[in-house]
């Protein structure tokens, strides 16, 4: 059973919509502890600001049980936009730590103003496959929907598994064992995304 | 670098979906389900979907609807019409609405706006200012019902962008809307040469050079389409369609 986490934010709808369209019927949104004890994967949604996004979480109640799955029962995890960049230790965002399930941080986008990059980095984009990995082909054109003025940096080089351009390269996939991240939206990147979901409820 | 973005732009009447004339002589499309089951198909980047009758006829949103047309959305979905408290927004998002377009509602209460926007960020509102040609003066802000806009388009751009602090601006011609003749560029232009958030532009799109133009040269981040979307040609029977986006964007 793939449980979604409901934290109080996130398109929870949009990502169990997208499940139920590509037949993984065996999915549900739920903030209940014993329902995500018993999940089988777990995915972590997430837009708006990092300190939002810690705080809720803590005031969920569920951050020892997630940590539990996550680091001693190696549940698969899949977190998304802000989800993903909760994974990491901090985010220049805000004051918070993060979960710190993965070596890394969250930075604000520093774009030479030459470019004139507008931030957020919003819309679909293209990304760069690097390594071999589960939830994505490395060949082929793969575009995705991004909305986010913060990206994450994984201090381990082998964790950065695709990365998107906007200013300089950065990191929009990462994995590290069980753990998993993207920084676009998969629940809203058509055939794009459903090929990520559908890949990551196969794990 | 994010690409540009094509974006079918659909009117809602409360029951089917309708296209207009200059804001005028609501035409029956058909049912919005099917409409954004193609779109699916056809890959669309975002869509947005207007109640046009909503804030005029001061009805409740059909909340019950859009969940429907929200659950066949893969692609970004934005919902306009009749939004007026903290809790219609709150539960558009959670019925799995991305952004919320605002327009009389920036007039009648813009505390409530910036609340949503502190809590779920800017990325989640659009502003939408509707430009029309009024019998003397110029081309300036409009505003359908309620109090009349005093700022000009660029002050109320910049009104928007800072004050407000809504994460894109939807910029329409009501003068353009449904002619086939081309985007209002000029006011677009201005907007961009105003402010540094995202411009949708919107209004009279009738063929592919009007959506290059507008994203290449007059340089909108996207481009909403209306009449282009569901009618097979200007003058014609109604199809729901989308353009070749590798005829457009530059990738």
């Amino acid at each position: 059973m793939i449980v979604i986490v409901d934290y109080g934010i996130g398109n929870l709808a949009s990502v169990l919509n997208m499940f139920k369209k590509i037949g993984v019927k065996d999915t549900l949104v739920s903030s209940d502890k014993e329902v995500i004890k018993n999940a089988s994967k777990l995915l972590l949604p997430g837009v708006g600001a990092f300190d939002t996004g810690m705080s809720n979480l803590e005031n969920s109640g569920l951050i020892p049980i997630l940590n539990e799955k996550v680091l001693q029962q190696k549940t698969p995890v899949l977190g998304i936009c802000l989800g993903m960049q909760l994974l990491t230790q901090k985010s220049e965002e805000g004051i918070k730590k993060g979960l710190g399930w993965i070596d890394g941080e969250t930075l604000k986008f520093d774009l030479p103003p030459e470019l004139k990059l507008k931030v957020p980095h919003m819309g679909w984009d293209y990304i760069k496959v690097n390594r071999k990995n589960p939830l994505i082909e490395t060949e082929g054109k793969n575009r995705f929907y991004f909305v986010h003025s913060y990206y994450v940096k994984c201090f381990n080089e082998n964790q950065s598994i695709a990365t998107c351009m906007f200013g300089n390269n950065f990191t929009c996939v990462l994995n590290k064992e069980n753990i998993y991240g993207t920084q676009f939206h998969p629940e809203k990147s058509l055939k794009f995304g459903m090929k990520v979901l559908e890949n990551f409820s196969k794990l | 670098m994010a690409l540009k973005r094509i974006i079918p732009c659909l009117l809602y009447d409360g029951s089917g979906l309708v296209k207009t004339v200059k804001f005028k002589n609501p035409s029956y499309i058909g049912d919005p389900i099917n409409a954004i089951k193609i779109y699916n198909e056809k890959e669309v980047d975002e869509l947005i979907l207007i109640d046009i009758n909503a804030s005029k006829q001061k009805r409740k949103i059909n909340f019950d609807k859009i969940t429907d047309l929200a659950s066949e959305a893969f692609m970004p979905f934005a919902y306009g019409g009749g939004v007026k408290t903290y809790n219609d927004f709150a539960t558009l998002y959670k019925i799995g609405v991305e952004k919320v377009i605002v327009n009389s509602l920036i007039q009648e209460d813009p505390d409530v706006i910036k609340k949503v926007i502190s809590h779920y960020g800017a990325q989640a509102v659009v502003a939408c200012i509707d430009i029309k040609k009024p019998m003397f003066g110029v081309k300036s802000p409009y505003s359908y019902f309620g109090n009349k806009i005093k700022y000009t388009l660029k002050e109320y751009s910049k009104y928007l962008e800072t004050d407000i602090g809504v994460g894109e601006l939807m910029i329409q011609s009501v003068d353009n809307d449904g002619t086939w003749e081309g985007y209002d560029d000029e006011s677009i232009e201005e907007v961009i040469n105003t402010v540094s958030i995202p411009i949708i532009a919107c209004g009279g799109c009738g063929n592919i050079d009007h959506l290059k133009k507008v994203l290449y040269h007059t340089n909108a981040n996207a481009a909403a389409i209306g009449s282009m979307a569901v009618y097979s040609k200007k003058g014609m029977g109604v199809l729901i369609n989308f353009p070749e986006r590798a005829q457009i964007i530059i990738e």
